[in-house]
């Protein structure tokens, strides 16, 4: 790797930092240029993951090396400095967030990015401290862009304002500043346990943690894994997810849809490379929990999608359903179980997301007052500029006529994706992941319950949305449907085209999974490459 | 110096928590707040105590480490340091947006029923 592609794994994160820096000196009623600055990063975010995808999967050739690429900040040597790897996994998750983000955005462009100041500033934000978060193989600049994407949400959350919007985030920011507390004190101990930060130092050094310091490391690795657990929504610290899920616009609720997979991502990393077989006194920590706590998630969850009466409440707990199956896996645990399972993530989150989309649109028909209310006067004069207005709405793509037909077709493919019907990939997904249980060893009662769970929570997913598809797209409608614009309309088909890859793709997608669960796995080939990352200038053996 | 840092991130921690409890918006403010500080003392503790031990090792040669202070937990301290700044910052804004459009300062947004 020489010349500019090596710094290519740092893109993703300067990129839209860049970027978002540079839309700042715009005015706000500069929209066309801040729409066009924005979208052609997030495309290319999309075009850099797909290249860091084809040169770690070893795709591409001469030379060079599949596996991990290492990239040492300021040419620090590891583990002084801080390292960013782009192995498989931070590769896969890079690129599930470009996608979601980019259609996200192309959805706000119908009208939401008007809603309220600074929207493209704050979303691209949002990107780089994901990208970040993927990438880092430093626990402590983890937590750096954690705050950065969490600033950036808090931002978002309040993007549109209105008293609903204010109170949710007022709890959402506290929730999550007593959570990124908990992240310090977590981080605190494992340093004083281990002496290091870094991920792959971390591992080498937790088998030779002597059995005194096991209890300060292993509550260290509990408060830290209870914070991420607040992330990605478990119950029953995940009072707060639905409520402010439902707060948020559309756009941002979907782009949120990744963020309780950030979660999810790390404590699937963590758990394999600092917990896995071979750390010693460590092994196994925390793995019953897991299990326990995904039980618990998923259970609250179906009870919850089948007592939801609005729509977003049922995105919101499809969340939790889906955190709560991840976590259950990874506490299984298991090479096959694992490729499995990313499957679902990728699935489920692309599902979620395109049906955060459609639910504004599927629910113009019927309450179209409610909406505008959700778009309250400003709180701070100098802010709303360009606040939204209505009647604006008509300049906007050509009007789409059987905008039922259009509508109904894009929701009952996201039921079937959600519940896991055949044909689609939430299918796929789900029954790799039965499969993947039964190939596990002995079924133990756990598996039984696993499996029990998500065919329930399928069917729970189903009754749901069914019922909610019946009063909203079959009732009649007095008025004459709400209008529907291209732009609303496209990103939404780009997100179910990316299921149908997902699923007519479902062989060789399926192989990248495995290999990433085969990379997850081989925590020697991950230290080795961090410890060994050549520095720039030096000549490379 | 061990007791003293000890009383102190505990007397922190317990009345943070305690106005984190709190129904109203600046107590839940202040014990954020009060948290934060806790948890930044707790930090200082992880790297051990040392007084008068220099954290930056010179350019000559090899040093017994055991004479210089850790620099990272300092180097951590100082990043969360600013970002609960930041954070509390952000907050009192909504906290101002909240108090503006409901009218109170109660962090559901409504007085409960006594």
């Amino acid at each position: 790797m020489s010349g500019w592609m090596q710094h290519l794994t740092v893109a993703p994160i300067v990129l839209p930092l860049a970027v978002s820096a540079l839309l700042l000196a715009f005015d706000e009623r500069r929209r066309a240029l801040k729409r066009v600055l924005s979208l052609a990063t997030v495309g290319a975010l999309i075009g850099i993951a797909l290249t860091l995808l084809w040169q770690v999967s070893g795709a591409a050739g001469s030379g060079q090396a599949a596996g991990p690429h290492v990239y040492l900040l300021g040419n620090w040597p590891a583990p002084f400095g801080i390292v960013l790897v782009a192995d498989h996994l931070s590769v896969l998750m890079l690129l599930l967030a470009s996608l979601l983000g980019f259609t996200a955005l192309f959805y706000a462009m119908a009208r939401w990015d008007r809603a309220g100041p600074r929207f493209h500033v704050l979303f691209l934000l949002l990107l780089a401290g994901l990208n970040g978060a993927f990438l880092t193989g430093d626990i402590f600049n983890l937590f750096v862009f954690f705050e950065v994407l969490l600033a950036a949400s808090y931002g978002l959350v309040l993007h549109g304002a209105g008293m609903e919007r204010t109170s949710a985030s007022l709890h959402y920011i506290t929730i999550n500043i007593v959570t990124s507390l908990l992240f310090l004190i977590g981080v605190a101990m494992i340093y004083a346990a281990t002496g290091t930060l870094n991920m792959a130092d971390l591992a080498e050094r937790i088998p030779l943690v002597q059995a005194g310091d096991l209890a300060l490391l292993e509550s260290g690795a509990a408060i830290l894994g209870t914070a991420f657990l607040v992330k990605s929504g478990i119950w029953p610290l995940s009072f707060w997810l639905s409520r402010t899920y439902a707060a948020a616009v559309p756009p941002v609720a979907a782009l949120f849809a990744v963020m309780t997979k950030v979660g999810i991502y790390i404590i699937l990393r963590l758990s394999w490379l600092l917990f896995g077989d071979t750390s010693g006194g460590a092994a196994g920590f925390a793995d019953n929990w897991l299990i326990g706590a995904g039980f618990a998630t998923m259970l609250f969850g179906t009870i919850g999608i089948l007592s939801a009466r609005t729509l977003t409440r049922v995105a919101g707990h499809y969340v939790l359903v889906s955190s709560g199956t991840l976590l259950a896996a990874i506490g299984i645990g298991g090479q096959a179980l694992t490729a499995a399972l990313l499957f679902y993530l990728v699935s489920s989150t692309l599902a979620v997301g395109a049906l955060y989309l459609i639910i504004e649109p599927v629910e113009r028909n019927t309450d179209e007052d409610d909406m505008i209310a959700g778009i309250a006067e400003p709180v701070f004069d100098d802010e709303y500029t360009g606040a939204l207005e209505e009647g604006e709405e008509d300049e906007i793509g050509i009007v789409i006529p059987g905008t039922i037909a259009v509508l109904g077709g894009g929701f009952i493919f996201c039921t079937l994706l959600l519940s896991g019907l055949p044909p689609l990939s939430g299918f796929i997904a789900k029954f790799a992941l039965i499969d993947a249980l039964f190939r596990h060893g002995a079924v133990t009662p756990t598996i039984w319950v696993l499996i029990a769970l998500i065919i329930c929570s399928g069917l729970a997913t189903l009754i749901g949305l069914t019922r909610a598809g019946i009063d909203l797209l079959w009732t009649p409608a007095e008025d004459s449907p709400a209008r529907l614009s291209v732009i609303e309309v496209a990103p939404i088909g780009l997100l179910l085209a990316t299921c149908l890859t997902l699923m007519i793709g479902a062989g060789p997608i399926f192989s990248y999974m495995e290999a990433t669960a085969g990379a997850i796995a081989d925590r020697a080939a991950y230290v080795d490459a961090v410890r060994h990352a050549p520095r720039a200038g030096e000549v490379q053996p | 110096m061990e007791i003293v840092l000890a009383i102190a991130i505990g007397a922190l921690t317990a009345s943070g928590l305690w106005l984190l409890f709190r129904p109203r918006t600046f107590q839940v403010v202040l014990g954020l707040s009060l948290l934060s500080y806790a948890v930044n003392l707790f930090i200082i503790a992880a790297g051990r105590l040392r007084t008068d031990a220099p954290p930056i090792v010179g350019r000559d040669g090899p040093v017994d480490p055991g004479l210089y202070a850790d620099p990272v937990p300092q180097a951590l301290v100082l990043t969360a340091i600013v970002i609960s700044f930041a954070t509390t910052a952000l907050l009192l804004v909504v906290l101002l947006a909240s108090r503006g459009l409901t009218g109170t300062d109660h962090v559901d947004g409504t007085e409960e029923d006594l």
